[in-house]
C-alpha cells in the first residue's frame, strides 16, 4: 500500500494514523484552519479546514490520510465556502479589529484577509456578551469568541483544571468559566497555563501587554497566515 | 432552603450511585425535585461527584428542558410543530399569556408560571399539545386553557389536575403484521433460544430488515458487525428519541407494544453478547416512564430480563431507561451515546462508528424502536416470511404517522410500497396540496407525485406524513421547519450553528415583506454551505425544507419577493417596539411609517 496521497496535485507522504492536515503541514502546505492546533486532539468544529476527497467534503483535521486519496483544498469553490464561514464567525460575535489589541496576531483576522474577505456580508447578530475583567492579570473578552474550544481542551487536557467549558446550545453556545460566580478571578487559572496561550483570537488576554509589540510588527503584519503553514506556535508565544 | 436542596440532590445522587455517566438523569431528577437546578444543587453535585463545575453547567446548558434559572412552579411549553400551528397553538399561547399576565418566553413576576414554545412533542394527531413540567397535555382548547389557568392560580399540583387533560390516544387506524399480531411476551425469545444466536442472526439477515429511523442501514449487518467487534463489553441501545417533527409511532409502540420492543432489544443482546441495554426515551415522553418501568419489572419477574434469561446459562441482560431533556440532535446515534454518557449531545467525529466504538467506547448497536419491534416478529415468524412482505428493497411494513389536513389522523401501518395517494385516501384527506414525508429533514411531495411509493428506493421515511391542503402556505411550512433547525442546532460546527440562524433570519426577512431576488439567491447559497460543510445530518438536512419547497412551490416564495432591489432586513418601526412597550404607547406618533419618510 502506497503511503502518499495527492493534495491539489502535489504528492504528499504520510505516516500511518496521520490526518490530512498533519501530513499537509509536514509537507509545508497550508490548509486554512482555526480550531485545529498540533498540540491537541482534533476537534473538527470550525470546518475551515474542509477539503474535498473523492467528491465529498470532509474536515481535514479529523480525516485520516489513506494511500491514493485525491484531495482538493485550494479550489475557488472551497475558498468561497471558507470565506463564508469566516464571515459567519465575524457576524456571530462582536469583532472590531481596529480597536482589538490582538489585531495582527489574530488567526481569524489573518484568515479572513488571506481568503480575501472584504466585508462581513451577513447581518450582524450583535450578541450581548459582557467582558470579564475580574482577574488581576487576565481579561476575558467573550465578544471575540469563535467557540473553537482550544482553551477548553488546553485547560482540561494539559493544565488539568477545566477552567473553561462550552455551555448553551446552537447560536446561544457560550464560553463559561469554572466558578459559581461565573468570574475568572474566582477560578484557579494562572498566567502560565497552556489555556491562556492558545486562544487564536482575542478572548483571553494578558493585562498590560496589549501593545507590547506595536501594530505593524505583529505575526501576520509580517507575513500572511498562509505563509506560516502552521501559525499556532507563533501565536502561542504572544 | 439550602438544606432541602442538598437533601434532594443527595437522594438523586444515591439513586445513580454518584456516577457522572448519569449526569443528564441526575440533573433532570434534581429539577423535578426543585423546579429548576439552583446553584446550591450544582455545588453539591460538584462536591459529591468530584466534577468541575464547568462540566455540570456545560451539560445543563445544552438541554432545553434543564433550567439553571428559575422558570416557575408551572412550566408550560406549547408544542410548536407546523401541525400545532395549523391547529391554532399560537392563539392559545397568547390567550394563556393574557390570562396569566405573563409574556411568552418569560417567567411571571410572582415566579409561579412560565409560558414558552418547544419543538414538536409528538402529539400531532391530537394537538394542539403542550408539556406542563414535561408531562404531555393533548387536545388544547380555550376552555381547557381556562381550566388550567384556574388550577395554576390555585396552586394545584399536577396530580390533582383532571386525568382527561393527560389522556393520550393511540389512534391506530390501520393495522398490518406489526400492529395486528397478538402480543405474546416471551414467544419471540423462546423461538430465538431454540434457533441459537447464529440462527437468529441468520433470520434477521434473511429478513432484509432495514433500520426504521430513516437511514435504512441493514439491521442484520449492524448486529453482525457489533458482534464481531472486540471490546470489554457490548451494548444495545434503543433510540426512542423520536424528535423528528410529525413523528409519533414510537409513542404508540412504547405505549401498547412495549413488550415487543423490549424483546427485540433482548434478541439483539442475545446475538451480540450484550449484558446491558439502554432505552433512550425522549424527554417529551416522560409520561411513559412509569408505564415502561412497570413493563420492565414484569419482564424481569417472568425471567425475560435479568440473569439466565429463560433458564439459558450465560444469557444475562437488563435494560435501563434514560430520558432525554429536549434536544433533537440526540436522535443522531453518536450524539445519543454522548448524552447516555452524561455529556452534551454533540455528534462525534465518525468514523469510528458506534458498532465498534459506541457507549464508553465499546461496540454498541443503536436501532430504532420500530426496528427492534420488527425483530421480535422476525424471531417468531422467520426471516423469509418477513422478506416476503413489502417490496424487493424494502422488506416488511412501515408505520406512518399521519397528521395535518385529513379526517382521520393517527397511526397507519402498511407494507412498504404503498403510494402516497392510497394513504391520503385512507385517512380522508381532500384537496391536498402537498405531503411532507419524514418530517422537516425529509421530502416535500406535491400532488403531481402522489403515485410515488413509501419505500427506501423511492420515498424513504422515519414515519412522519404531514398533510397540507390548498389553504396552506408552503413558505410558512418551510419557515417553521427552518426555525426548528435553528433551535435544535447543537452549536458545535460553524456552518450549522451560525448558518441555521442566518437562514432563519433570511426566511423571516421574506415573511416580514423585505424580500427581493437578492435574498432568494442568498438563501440558496446558504443551503449549499449547510449541505456541504456541516458536521452531521442535522446541518445537512436543515436546508431540505427550503430547497424542496423552492424547487416544487416556487410561487410561494416569489409572492414574498416584494421588492425588485435589495432592501435591508432592518425595519425602523419594528425596532421601536421595545420603546413603545416601555412607554406604554401605541399611538400614531409612536410609529415610524412611510408618511414620515415621505415628509423627510
Amino acid at each position: 500500500m502506497s503511503s502518499t496521497f495527492t493534495l491539489d496535485g502535489n504528492t504528499i507522504p504520510f505516516t500511518e494514523g496521520q490526518t490530512i492536515i498533519e501530513a499537509a503541514i509536514a509537507a509545508n502546505i497550508y490548509i486554512p484552519h482555526l480550531c485545529y492546533h498540533p498540540d491537541f486532539k482534533p476537534h473538527g468544529s470550525c470546518k475551515l479546514c474542509t477539503v474535498e476527497v473523492n467528491g465529498r467534503q470532509m474536515a481535514s483535521c479529523t480525516l485520516r490520510a489513506e494511500g491514493g486519496m485525491t484531495v482538493h483544498s485550494a479550489t475557488p469553490e472551497l475558498n468561497d465556502e471558507r470565506r463564508a464561514l469566516t464571515q459567519m464567525l465575524f457576524v456571530e460575535g462582536n469583532h472590531f479589529c481596529p480597536s482589538c489589541e490582538k489585531a495582527g496576531d489574530c488567526k481569524l483576522q489573518a484568515t479572513a484577509y488571506d481568503l480575501g474577505m472584504m466585508s462581513p456580508h451577513y447581518d450582524h447578530f450583535f450578541p450581548d456578551r459582557p467582558v470579564d475583567a475580574s482577574h488581576p492579570e487576565l481579561l476575558l473578552d467573550f465578544n471575540r469568541c469563535i467557540l473553537c474550544s482550544l482553551c477548553v481542551r488546553a485547560s482540561r487536557d494539559v493544565d488539568g483544571k477545566s477552567v473553561f467549558a462550552l455551555s448553551g446550545r446552537g447560536i446561544k453556545t457560550r464560553l463559561i468559566v469554572n466558578a459559581k460566580s461565573g468570574r475568572l478571578a474566582d477560578t484557579n487559572i494562572s498566567v502560565d497555563d497552556k489555556a491562556v496561550h492558545v486562544c487564536p483570537v482575542g478572548v483571553i488576554l494578558r493585562k498590560r501587554r496589549g501593545f507590547a509589540v506595536p501594530l505593524g510588527q505583529r505575526v501576520f503584519d509580517l507575513k500572511p497566515i498562509s505563509a506560516y503553514v502552521d501559525a499556532s506556535a507563533k501565536i502561542d508565544e504572544r | 432552603m439550602t438544606a432541602a436542596i442538598r437533601a434532594a440532590v443527595d437522594t438523586v445522587l444515591e439513586r445513580y450511585r454518584r456516577d457522572p455517566h448519569y449526569l443528564v438523569q441526575i440533573l433532570r431528577e434534581v429539577q423535578e425535585a426543585c423546579d429548576w437546578i439552583p446553584p446550591e444543587a450544582i455545588d453539591r453535585m460538584q462536591e459529591v461527584m468530584r466534577l468541575p463545575r464547568t462540566k455540570i453547567e456545560g451539560v445543563a446548558g445544552f438541554y432545553s428542558f434543564l433550567y439553571t434559572r428559575p422558570r416557575g412552579k408551572y412550566r408550560m411549553l406549547f408544542s410548536d410543530n407546523i401541525t400545532d400551528r395549523m391547529q391554532g397553538n399560537m392563539e392559545l399561547l397568547e390567550y394563556m399569556c393574557g390570562q396569566l399576565w405573563v409574556e411568552p418566553g418569560k417567567t411571571s413576576e410572582d415566579g409561579l408560571v412560565s409560558i414558552d414554545t418547544t419543538s414538536c412533542t409528538g402529539m400531532c394527531d391530537q394537538g394542539p399539545a403542550m408539556l406542563v413540567n414535561n408531562i404531555a397535555i393533548t387536545r388544547l382548547t380555550k376552555p381547557r386553557i381556562d381550566a388550567m389557568c384556574e388550577l395554576i392560580r390555585a396552586g394545584a399540583p399536577l396530580s390533582a389536575w383532571p386525568a382527561e387533560f393527560f389522556r393520550v390516544e393511540d389512534n391506530v387506524r390501520r393495522e398490518d403484521v406489526m400492529l395486528a399480531s397478538e402480543p405474546d411476551p416471551g414467544r419471540a425469545l423462546t423461538a430465538a433460544l431454540a434457533r441459537g444466536a447464529d440462527g437468529l442472526l441468520a433470520e434477521i439477515k434473511a429478513s432484509n430488515l432495514r433500520g426504521r429511523g430513516g437511514a435504512g442501514f441493514a439491521a442484520g449487518q449492524k448486529w453482525e458487525a457489533c458482534r464481531n467487534a472486540t471490546g470489554d463489553a457490548h451494548y444495545v441501545v434503543c433510540n426512542a428519541d423520536e424528535g423528528e417533527p410529525g413523528t409519533f409511532k414510537d409513542r404508540v409502540l412504547l405505549t401498547s407494544y412495549a413488550d415487543r420492543v423490549l424483546a427485540g432489544m433482548t434478541l439483539c443482546a442475545f446475538v451480540v453478547g450484550a449484558k446491558r441495554g439502554f432505552l433512550y426515551l425522549r424527554g417529551e415522553y416522560r409520561y411513559l416512564l412509569d408505564h415502561l418501568q412497570a413493563v420492565l419489572a414484569r419482564r424481569r419477574r417472568r425471567n425475560l430480563l435479568g440473569e439466565r434469561i429463560l433458564g439459558r446459562m450465560g444469557f444475562d441482560f437488563d435494560i435501563e431507561i434514560h430520558l432525554g431533556a429536549g434536544a433533537y440532535v440526540c436522535g443522531e446515534e453518536s450524539a445519543l451515546i454522548e448524552s447516555l454518557e452524561g455529556k452534551r449531545g454533540t455528534p462525534r467525529n465518525r468514523p469510528p462508528y458506534p458498532v465498534t466504538h459506541g457507549y464508553l467506547g465499546a461496540p454498541t448497536v443503536v436501532n430504532n424502536v420500530e426496528t427492534f419491534a420488527a425483530c421480535s416478529l422476525i424471531a417468531r415468524n422467520g426471516g423469509a416470511w418477513y422478506a416476503g412482505i413489502g417490496t424487493e428493497k424494502s422488506a416488511g411494513t412501515k408505520i406512518l404517522c399521519v397528521s395535518g389536513d385529513c379526517a382521520r389522523p393517527g397511526i397507519y401501518e402498511y407494507p412498504f410500497g404503498v403510494t402516497v395517494r392510497e394513504v391520503l385516501a385512507d385517512c380522508g384527506a381532500a384537496d391536498t396540496q402537498a405531503v411532507q414525508i419524514s418530517g422537516p429533514s425529509g421530502i416535500c411531495v406535491p400532488a403531481a407525485e402522489f403515485d410515488r411509493r413509501i419505500a427506501f428506493e423511492d420515498l424513504p421515511t422515519a414515519g412522519a406524513f404531514m398533510i397540507f391542503d390548498h389553504s396552506r402556505d408552503l413558505f410558512e411550512v418551510a419557515r417553521n421547519f427552518v426555525h426548528f433547525f435553528a433551535h435544535e442546532s447543537c452549536g458545535f460546527c460553524t456552518p450549522c450553528r451560525v448558518g441555521t440562524s442566518l437562514l432563519r433570519n433570511m426566511m423571516d426577512k421574506l415573511a416580514n415583506g423585505h424580500g427581493s431576488p437578492y435574498d432568494f439567491a442568498e438563501i440558496e447559497k446558504m443551503n449549499r454551505i449547510l449541505q456541504a460543510m456541516s458536521h452531521c445530518g442535522l446541518g445537512h438536512s436543515a436546508c431540505n425544507p427550503v430547497l424542496d419547497t423552492v424547487a416544487k412551490f416556487r410561487p410561494a416564495y416569489e409572492r414574498r419577493l416584494e421588492h425588485d432591489e435589495f432592501k435591508p432586513a432592518f425595519d425602523l418601526d419594528r425596532a421601536l417596539t421595545a420603546a413603545r412597550q416601555m412607554t406604554g404607547r401605541d399611538d400614531a406618533e409612536a410609529h415610524f411609517d412611510a408618511k414620515w419618510e415621505n415628509e423627510r
